[in-house]
C-alpha cells in the first residue's frame, strides 16, 4: 500500500511538470497574442480594454495591420515566396522520393546523407554561401560581357533559391516516407490489367502520395513563411513579413500592431497544421 | 527496350536531384571556401591565402566568441534532453489514448510559429516594463521594475524553448514504436525505475536521443534571432559576427571564412557526437 502511495505521489507530481512545462510553452505565444487586444500604445500592463484598433483602426498613431502598407506588402511578398517555394521543393522532394525509393544506382546511401545535408547546415551559412555565389556570378558576367541580371543580386528570386535549398530535404523526407509504405502489388495489378505507366502513376500512385505531398507542401509553405536566417542574407527591397517586423521591433520599438500581425500569423499556421493533420488522417484510413 | 526505359526514367529523376544538390548546396559552399581563402591587398586586387584565418586566430574576440557559442549550445542541448525526455515519455508511454494525441498536437502547434514570434512574446514576458516584472510589482514582492532580459540565462531559456520542440518529437516517435511488454519485463525481472529507465528505455531510445540532439544543437548553434533579441547588442553570438562581417563592414572574405569555420566547427561536434554514441547519421536523422 505504501508502494501505491508512493507511486501515485509520483504519478501526481509527474503531472503537474507537465503542466508546467505546456505552461512554458505557451506562455510566450499567449504574451505575444493577447496584447493585440490591448487598447493601448505599448504591449505591455496594465490592461486598458479590449479593442480591435490593431487590426482595422485606420489612422496614426494606432495605425492597424490592415491599413499597414509595409505590413501588407511583407504579408505579399512572403506570401508570393512561400508558394513557389512550397511548389518547387514539392515537385523536387517527390522526384527525390522515387529516385531514392525505387531506383538503383551507385553510392545510393551517400547520396541520401547528401540529400538530408542541408536540413543540418545553419541557415545563416546557406544564406551566405548562396548570396556570395549569386554576386560572384553576378559579378563576373557584368565585367566581362556587360550583361547585368538583377535575379542575381539580392531579391525575391535569390530568397525562393535559397529557401528552396533546405526545404527541399523537408519535403523529400515527408514524402519518402510516404512512398515506402506503398504496396508494390497495386501497381503490378494495374500492369497485368493492361495500364500503362503513365496511367499507373496517375491513377494509382501518385493518389496514393496526395496526402503526404499535401502536408509536406503546408510544411514548405509555413517554413518559408517564418524563415529568416537565410533569407536575411539574401534579402533585396522587397522584404517578406519575419524581415519588416523583425525591422520594426530592433528599430522603431514595439507597437501592438506587432502583437496584431503575430496573432494573425498564429492563427494561420494553427488553421494549416489542422489541415495538414487532417489529410494525415484520412490517409491512415485510405 | 524495358532495360532503356528505367535507364531513361532513372536519369530523368536523379536530374533534379543533382541539379539542387550541385548547383545550390555544393557549388555555393564551395564558393564560400574559394572566398574565404581570399585577401583584400589593396583596392580590387586580391591575393590567395590563409590571412582571414590567421586574423580569427589572432583576435581572442572571435574565437572566444565560436567557443562560447558552441559551449552554450551544448548546454542548451543537455538541458533540452533533460527537460524534454519525461515530456516525451509521458506522451508516448503514460497519457491515454486521447490525451496522448492531444498533447502532441499542442507540442506541435509552437512548433509553426515563427522564432520571431516566439522572441517577442518572451520580450513582452521578460522585459523591464513587461507582465512577469508589473506582476511582481503588483504583488508586492518588489518595488522597482526588474529587467530580466539581456543576460545569459534568459537566453538559454529562449534557446531551450525555441528547439526544445525538435528534442520531444522525435523522441515521441522513437518512445511511440517501443513495446510497453519490454519495460513490464524489466519490472518483472526486479529491476527499480532508474535501471529500468537506464538498460532498457535509454538504450532504446538512443537513436532518437541522438537525432534531437544533433538537430538541436545545429539549431542552436546557427540560431541567429533568440540570442539577439533576448541577449542584446552583448549576446556575443557567432552568427552575428558573422552577420557583421558581411553586413556592416561588408568584409565578405572574412565573413566567408566565419561561416566556414561555423561549419566545421558544429559538423566536428556532431560527428564527435555521433562517435561517443556509437550511431550514425543514416539511422538518426535521416530516419525521422
Amino acid at each position: 500500500m505504501a508502494y501505491r502511495n508512493k507511486n501515485a505521489a509520483f504519478l501526481w507530481g509527474y503531472r503537474l511538470y507537465v503542466l508546467a512545462f505546456f505552461i512554458f510553452l505557451a506562455a510566450p505565444l499567449i504574451a505575444a497574442g493577447s496584447f493585440a487586444f490591448n487598447d493601448s500604445l505599448f504591449p505591455s500592463l496594465p490592461w486598458r480594454g479590449f479593442t480591435l484598433d490593431w487590426f482595422f483602426n485606420d489612422t496614426e498613431p494606432k495605425l492597424g495591420m490592415f491599413h499597414d502598407r509595409r505590413l501588407l506588402s511583407g504579408l505579399y511578398y512572403s506570401f508570393v515566396i512561400a508558394s513557389i517555394v512550397s511548389m518547387l521543393s514539392v515537385a523536387v522532394g517527390t522526384c527525390n522520393a522515387f529516385l531514392f525509393v525505387r531506383g538503383q544506382f551507385p553510392a545510393k546511401n551517400a547520396l541520401y546523407i547528401l540529400m538530408i545535408l542541408p536540413l543540418v547546415i545553419p541557415g545563416v551559412i546557406l544564406g551566405i554561401s548562396m548570396l556570395v555565389l549569386a554576386s560572384t556570378i553576378a559579378n563576373g558576367l557584368e565585367n566581362r560581357f556587360d550583361i547585368e541580371i538583377d535575379a542575381l543580386r539580392p531579391g525575391i528570386a535569390l530568397v525562393v533559391l535559397g529557401q528552396f535549398a533546405f526545404i527541399t530535404t523537408i519535403t523529400s523526407l515527408v514524402i519518402t516516407a510516404r512512398l515506402k509504405k506503398f504496396d508494390d502489388s497495386m501497381e503490378e495489378a494495374a500492369f497485368n490489367l493492361g495500364a500503362s505507366r503513365a496511367r499507373v502513376l496517375r491513377t494509382i500512385t501518385l493518389p496514393f502520395l496526395r496526402p503526404a505531398m499535401i502536408a509536406a507542401g503546408i510544411v514548405a509553405f509555413l517554413v518559408s513563411f517564418e524563415n529568416f536566417n537565410t533569407t536575411l542574407f539574401l534579402v533585396g527591397s522587397e522584404s517578406p513579413l519575419t524581415i519588416t517586423m523583425y525591422d520594426r521591433m530592433a528599430k522603431v520599438g514595439s507597437t501592438p500592431v506587432l502583437n496584431a500581425v503575430s496573432f494573425v500569423l498564429m492563427l494561420g499556421s494553427g488553421l494549416l497544421a489542422l489541415v495538414t493533420i487532417a489529410v494525415q488522417r484520412d490517409k491512415s484510413k485510405g | 527496350m524495358q532495360k532503356d526505359v528505367k535507364r531513361l526514367s532513372l536519369i530523368l529523376l536523379f536530374t533534379p536531384f543533382a541539379l539542387w544538390i550541385l548547383l545550390l548546396i555544393i557549388i555555393p559552399h564551395m564558393g564560400m571556401v574559394v572566398l574565404s581563402l581570399r585577401e583584400k591587398v589593396a583596392p580590387r586586387v586580391y591575393e590567395y591565402g590563409l590571412g582571414n584565418y590567421i586574423d580569427f586566430i589572432n583576435e581572442p574576440i572571435y574565437w572566444n566568441t565560436l567557443l562560447r557559442t558552441g559551449s552554450m549550445s551544448l548546454l542548451v542541448t543537455v538541458l533540452a534532453l533533460l527537460i524534454g525526455f519525461p515530456i516525451a515519455y509521458y506522451i508516448a508511454k503514460i497519457a491515454g489514448n486521447r490525451t496522448r494525441g492531444a498533447l502532441f498536437l499542442l507540442c506541435l502547434v509552437p512548433l509553426w510559429v515563427s522564432d520571431l514570434i516566439r522572441a517577442f512574446g518572451w520580450i513582452l514576458l521578460l522585459r523591464e516594463t513587461g507582465v512577469i516584472s508589473s506582476v511582481l510589482q503588483w504583488s508586492g514582492l518588489v518595488h522597482e521594475p526588474i529587467e530580466f532580459l539581456y543576460n545569459d540565462v534568459t537566453v538559454i531559456i529562449g534557446l531551450v524553448y525555441t528547439v526544445i520542440l525538435f528534442m520531444i518529437v522525435p523522441l515521441v516517435s522513437t518512445l511511440d514504436g517501443m513495446d510497453n511488454a519490454m519495460i513490464e519485463a524489466g519490472y518483472n525481472l526486479g529491476g527499480s525505475g532508474p535501471t529500468v529507465l537506464r538498460r532498457i528505455i535509454i538504450p532504446y531510445a538512443m537513436p532518437g536521443i541522438v537525432s534531437g540532439c544533433i538537430v538541436v544543437f545545429m539549431l542552436t548553434a546557427g540560431s541567429y534571432l533568440t540570442p539577439i533579441l533576448l541577449g542584446g547588442k552583448n549576446s556575443s553570438w557567432f552568427t552575428e559576427q558573422i552577420y557583421d562581417q558581411f553586413i556592416t563592414r561588408f568584409n565578405w572574405e572574412s565573413g566567408a571564412a566565419f561561416g566556414f569555420l561555423l561549419l566545421v566547427f558544429t559538423s566536428f561536434v556532431v560527428w564527435l557526437g555521433l562517435k561517443i554514441t556509437g550511431q550514425t547519421l543514416a539511422n538518426t536523422v535521416a530516419r525521422s
